[in-house]
């Protein structure tokens, strides 16, 4: 019978070699796949990695850790301001940085993954991001053709997941994930909770199980946190 | 002159009620601040989530609730999150009625620059070029001059832009300004300051036409 389910972390990144492009969910901390990054970092020897990702992590923490061993090679994000060791390894020429507008990105996988190779977007049009796209004009408005985005791997994270890998994600720890996980050759998924199928609501299910070929559940989330904001408790 | 809340309070008052809101970083995460009794408005944070509240308190702080600005977040009642292409789909399809952003240069034609200082280390658009690509209502919330006391309203911008023909108004801490036909449009001055100083200040090609009211806050 076929089996999606693995062991660990480091049982789903099997398969991942240099020079491949890996996708990773995630709105800069929250809802990031932190045990299959802490993963690829234990494999140091895997380097060369263009990595599709809204954000590139802190100095010590999510994709931060691939950048200290220079596994990576190409980042493709929106914005990536919370990170000095990224910074350097940019300024130094020795990290490729492809930025681009977040909902671009965001469309570019969900494309990608539903097997639309481009689309024409108001996204960029009249900037430096639309120098050498192609522009055309509908109803009198001008649109440039973005090119879609696949992935050797896409590397996602959910809250609950069953073992068919059917994915429900939790608050804003969705983002990215839903559409990257349509978008990688192998997706792997690892979540907090792994059900049997049956217990998870199907009219509830965020990301269909067949977008997902590999799942796993990690143990002691670090969940960290960018920005702690609150307010009193009487206020 | 207004400072930075007062500037906030300035755009609350354009909120109308049942809109959706997309509030980008800095001064116009203060107009949630101020928004009138009565008024019923949905935030819209574009990492994922219409309806965001306020912070929350220490025990309600959940890692998997933040804004677009990373910052820990609560939702309210009859909120809802999607995934980031619904959230652009829906700014880009134009369903959020107003956006308000923060700038480092607006020029006459509605142009924006808010992104790239060429020569400094750069962080990324984020979702601003899709926030400004195609919503109808996009108010900038700025000073009216820079640290060095250079205008931010010029006649073209100069640093890389963000979207092209897109800003519509701009509040600053001298006036509300319209964006049409080339020109902004001097409709309100600050508390205190006259059309000739906001004129001094203003690079770009300004129109000002008659009695300029000072705007009540």
């Amino acid at each position: 019978m076929a089996n999606k389910v693995v062991a660990n972390a480091e049982e789903a990144i099997e398969g991942i070699k240099s020079g491949m492009t890996l996708m990773l969910g995630g709105f800069g901390l929250c809802g990031i796949p932190e045990k299959c990054i802490a993963a690829l970092a234990a494999r140091p020897e895997i380097k060369d990695l263009t990595c599709i990702s809204n954000n590139a992590g802190v100095d010590d923490f999510g994709l931060g850790l691939l950048l200290k061993n220079h596994q990576i090679k190409k980042m493709v994000s929106s914005y990536v301001g919370e990170n000095d060791e990224f910074e350097r390894q940019m300024l130094s020429g020795e990290l490729e940085v492809e930025l681009t507008p977040q909902g671009t990105l965001a469309e570019k996988c969900r494309a990608g993954g539903a097997g639309i190779p481009a689309f024409f977007t108001p996204t960029g049009y009249g900037t430096e991001i639309a120098e050498g796209k192609e522009v055309r004009e509908y109803n009198g408005k001008k649109y440039i053709l973005e090119e879609s985005l696949t992935s050797d791997f896409a590397i996602v994270k959910a809250w609950k997941g069953d073992t068919k890998g059917n994915l429900i994600f939790k608050a804003t720890a969705r983002n990215f994930n839903p559409v990257m996980a349509m978008a990688g050759k192998v997706t792997i998924a690892e979540v907090e909770h792994l059900v049997e199928p049956g217990e998870l609501d199907p009219n509830e299910i965020h990301t269909p199980g067949i977008y997902v070929n590999r799942i796993f559940e990690g143990k002691n989330y670090e969940k960290r946190i960018e920005q702690r904001t609150v307010r009193s408790a009487e206020g | 002159m207004l400072d930075k809340n007062g500037i906030a309070k300035r755009i609350a008052q354009e909120l109308k009620d049942g809109w959706y809101v997309n509030l980008g970083i800095g001064i116009p995460t203060l107009v949630a601040n101020y928004i009138p009794d009565g008024i019923d408005v949905t935030l819209q944070s574009e990492n994922g989530l219409l309806g965001m509240g306020p912070f929350p308190t220490e025990e309600e702080v959940d890692a998997d609730l933040i804004n677009a600005g990373k910052q820990t977040i609560t939702t309210r009642p009859g909120s809802v999150f999607f995934h980031s292409a619904d959230s652009f789909a829906m700014i880009r399809g134009g369903k959020v009625q107003l956006t308000v952003l923060g700038a480092m240069e607006v020029d006459q034609n509605g142009d924006i620059a808010n992104w790239k200082i060429p020569g400094k280390m750069v962080k990324g658009m984020g979702g601003a070029m899709d926030l400004v690509a195609s919503a109808e209502n996009i108010i900038v919330a700025m000073m009216h001059t820079n640290k060095a006391g250079e205008s931010k309203l010029l006649e073209k911008c100069t640093l890389p832009l963000t979207g092209v023909n897109c800003i519509t108004k701009v509040v600053t801490n001298l006036a509300v300004l319209e964006v049409k036909d080339g020109a902004f449009i001097l409709k309100e001055r600050a508390p205190g300051v006259s059309a000739e100083e906001i004129k001094n200040a203003t690079a770009g090609k300004l129109i000002v036409e008659g009695d300029i009211p000072e705007m009540t806050i």
